[in-house]
């Protein structure tokens, strides 16, 4: 995908050589605090990844605290990704996001740094995801070097993607590289989309090696998807009709 | 008569649309105003004002000059007045919309044979009745106070009380004031208290530093606006309150005044958050010769209770709060950048949901339905996409979108919403939604806008709304 290796590419690699470390999966007890997904920006694949990576973390993170997360997210975008991708959909997120959802539409690139950086300060934030276009001038390494410190010390995780841009210097403790991937087929309807599942490789990570996997969104939790001729939705369908609740009759609840 | 027979009469009429709210709030500022003649003042909707003067006339050299004060002052504001001095609320309403004008009836002399010798020629209406129970008196052919005071027109003492109990029994069950035209009469005469609701002014918090040197320096004026910041967090503390609004005027030497306004999203009062704040919006300040005074303002205020400050620093300067986040991000950014999304009942989907300030509450609605998948992005405006299908009425084959030319693999639908008649115009066309997938995976959520030969256009447009992820 591209034509010369960075430093940045090579140099992880080589340490993963030296020393052995865990593969990546989902549900990892450790979560990165900054994260940059690159995605093209035709599809909404680089913020479905981001959203999935931060309520995967957020459900490790959540394990160990009791009682409902009602902190809120904040979504910040610029002006040129609200132009390609569009605003997020309240009725396309996922239900417990719905309430939670903060919105920053910032005019310019350096709007948007500054917005981001100003909510990784906030300890009432559960987590900040940023979707900035290209590769403006004003993301430098600096830029980033300052995100991933703020991120580090106020302990507020950051999801960036950057939306048809080419990986330059960053210091991002994750960085995906995510194309859209066929679907998995709904157990009903064979000819109609499926749950969403992307092509992602993760190319550049501090504890982990770099890898490629096929992963899909399968009713709100992340998880690697296998062959992708036989494996179906673990789930009878997105849409599960019969839900387990009290007060029903019994034979509604044995059927769930 | 409605506006249009009116203009049909004369053309010329100009019409002014009413504003009740902004004259009940013109009115109370009248009032507060008003208590430059007496320590205390009500309003008397819609256009009235009454103030308690007692023991005040001497200071304005007797009761005929503080009138005339009163029409003098009024009259400067370009406002025509009827002005009347009576011993009780009810009489002095009495005389001043009934009486001659300048009116005034003296409290040594007031006896209530007196006040009834002055006051029984006014009309029963003057006694501040609802329109029913004036109907009611017209009928029973009391038209006047003294009618009313000497109900028979008799001198016989024991007619004039039957004639009394009847009245009384009459509106034995009309407890409301306004409605009980013998309460009314009681209280014109001052023999049952009448209760005023007074109005109380509440000067808005505003501290200001005149300056003996004019500033012409940044880090001066930010020391001067710090120590503005910390009179303030004192003022708002004396009241139990936080700001929601701060406005900071800088007056120059030239007599230029200059004004910068921040909105807080929760009432605050931090003298460092709003130091900060301000410091973002002094760039652009032009000094000139220099400023001479400096003057904050909390326009907007909210009870804010006092609260214990964290008992370790460790956690102040662990990050910020939310509201402190989005106040920065507002004054940077500007007052829409910060929102955040609110379901609407709508089924289109652009109108489905709405932006509205970040941390205003919710407003509650019905659960959305959970059977229909929706796109995780919405385009901000649906774009026109080129489409191959096999029937005009069918399922896209293949389409066109900036500029590149996919294939589509996997579809599902229509999704058919109808446009919102009771809101839209006759010519709007319906959408049939269809959740597609194309060679490579990536999942869009298109619309056909209308149907051939459904009488409101040609051919059909497609156009991609929504991105799945």
């Amino acid at each position: 995908m591209f034509s010369k290796p960075s430093p940045a590419n090579v140099l992880p690699r080589a340490i993963a050589a030296a020393v052995p470390e865990a593969r990546w999966r989902p549900g990892l007890a450790e979560q990165p605090f900054h994260s940059e997904v690159f995605a093209p920006a035709s599809e909404a694949s680089g913020a479905g990844l981001a959203l999935a990576l931060a309520r995967d973390a957020l459900a490790q993170v959540g394990a160990q605290t009791p009682g409902e997360d009602a902190r809120h997210v904040l979504w910040v975008q610029d002006r040129a990704a609200i132009r390609l991708g569009g605003r997020p959909c309240l009725a396309g997120l996922p239900p417990d996001w719905r309430r939670r959802l903060l919105h920053v539409a910032a005019a310019t690139p350096e709007d948007a740094l500054f917005a981001l950086e100003e909510g990784l300060k906030c300890r009432d934030l559960a987590c900040v995801i940023g979707e900035i276009a290209g590769n403006p001038r004003a993301f430098s390494f600096t830029a980033s070097r300052r995100l991933s410190l703020t991120a580090e010390r106020h302990g507020v995780r950051l999801w960036l993607v950057r939306l048809d841009a080419t990986p330059d210097l960053s210091s991002a403790r994750m960085r995906w590289q995510v194309r859209a991937a066929p679907s998995l087929h709904p157990r009903w309807n064979a000819a109609a989309p499926g749950t969403a599942s992307w092509h992602a490789e993760l190319f550049r990570a501090r504890t982990h090696a770099p890898d490629e996997w096929m992963i899909c969104d399968d009713s709100g939790t992340l998880r690697i998807r296998r062959d992708p001729d036989t494996d179906v939705a673990a789930t009878p369908d997105i849409i599960r009709l019969a839900r387990p609740t009290v007060g029903r009759s019994l034979a509604a609840r044995a059927h769930a | 008569m409605l506006l249009a027979d009116a203009r049909a009469l004369c053309p010329d009429l100009v019409a002014v649309p009413a504003d009740p709210a902004g004259d009940l709030a013109a009115l109370e500022k009248l009032a507060v105003w008003a208590q430059r003649w007496g320590p205390w003042s009500a309003l008397d909707p819609p256009d009235g004002v009454l103030v308690d003067v007692t023991g005040v006339a001497h200071l304005f050299g007797g009761e005929e000059a503080l009138l005339a004060d009163v029409a003098q002052a009024f009259a400067r504001r370009g406002l025509a007045t009827r002005a009347a001095l009576a011993p009780t609320a009810g009489a002095a309403w009495a005389l001043a919309h009934f009486g001659p004008p300048g009116a005034i009836l003296h409290p040594f002399r007031a006896g209530e044979e007196h006040m009834l010798r002055h006051l029984g020629d006014l009309p029963v209406a003057a006694l501040r009745l609802d329109d029913d129970v004036l109907t009611v008196l017209r009928r029973l052919g009391i038209k006047r106070l003294g009618e009313l005071a000497g109900v028979s027109g008799a001198d016989d003492p024991a007619r004039e009380a039957a004639a009394r109990d009847a009245l009384r029994r009459r509106f034995r069950n009309h407890r409301s004031p306004a409605a009980n035209p013998l309460l009314r009469l009681d209280q014109l005469l001052g023999k049952v208290p009448e209760p005023l609701l007074p109005v109380i002014a509440r000067p808005m918090p505003m501290v200001q530093r005149r300056l003996m040197e004019p500033l012409r320096h940044r880090d001066l004026l930010d020391r001067v606006v710090e120590d503005l910041a910390h009179d303030m967090v004192r003022a708002l503390e004396a009241r139990g309150e936080g700001a929601r609004r701060l406005e900071l005027a800088l007056w120059r030497v030239d007599g230029e005044a200059l004004t910068r306004r921040i909105e807080l999203a929760a009432a605050t009062r931090e003298a460092s958050h709003i130091t900060r704040l301000f410091a973002a919006r002094l760039d652009d300040v032009e000094a000139g010769f220099g400023i001479e005074m400096v003057q904050l303002r909390a326009s907007w205020s909210e009870p804010l209770a006092l609260s214990q400050a964290d008992l370790d620093a460790a956690a102040e300067d662990h990050g910020t709060a939310l509201a402190a986040c989005i106040d920065r991000l507002t004054v940077r950014l500007g007052p829409k950048a910060v929102t955040r999304p609110v379901a609407r009942a709508s089924h289109i989907p652009e109108r489905a949901q709405t932006w509205q300030l970040p941390l205003a509450p919710v407003p509650s609605g019905q659960a959305a339905h959970t059977f229909n998948i929706r796109p995780l992005k919405l385009l901000e405006r649906a774009e026109p996409i080129a489409v191959l299908y096999a029937s005009p009425d069918g399922v896209p084959q293949r389409f066109r979108w900036r500029g590149e030319v996919r294939e589509v693999t996997r579809v599902e639908g229509p999704e058919r919403i109808a446009p919102e008649w009771w809101c839209e115009r006759s010519t709007a066309r319906l959408r049939d939604y269809y959740r597609i997938e194309d060679e490579t995976g990536r999942r869009y959520w298109i619309f056909r806008q209308g149907l051939l030969g459904d009488g409101r256009g040609g051919v059909p447009d497609w156009f991609l709304h929504g991105l799945y992820a």
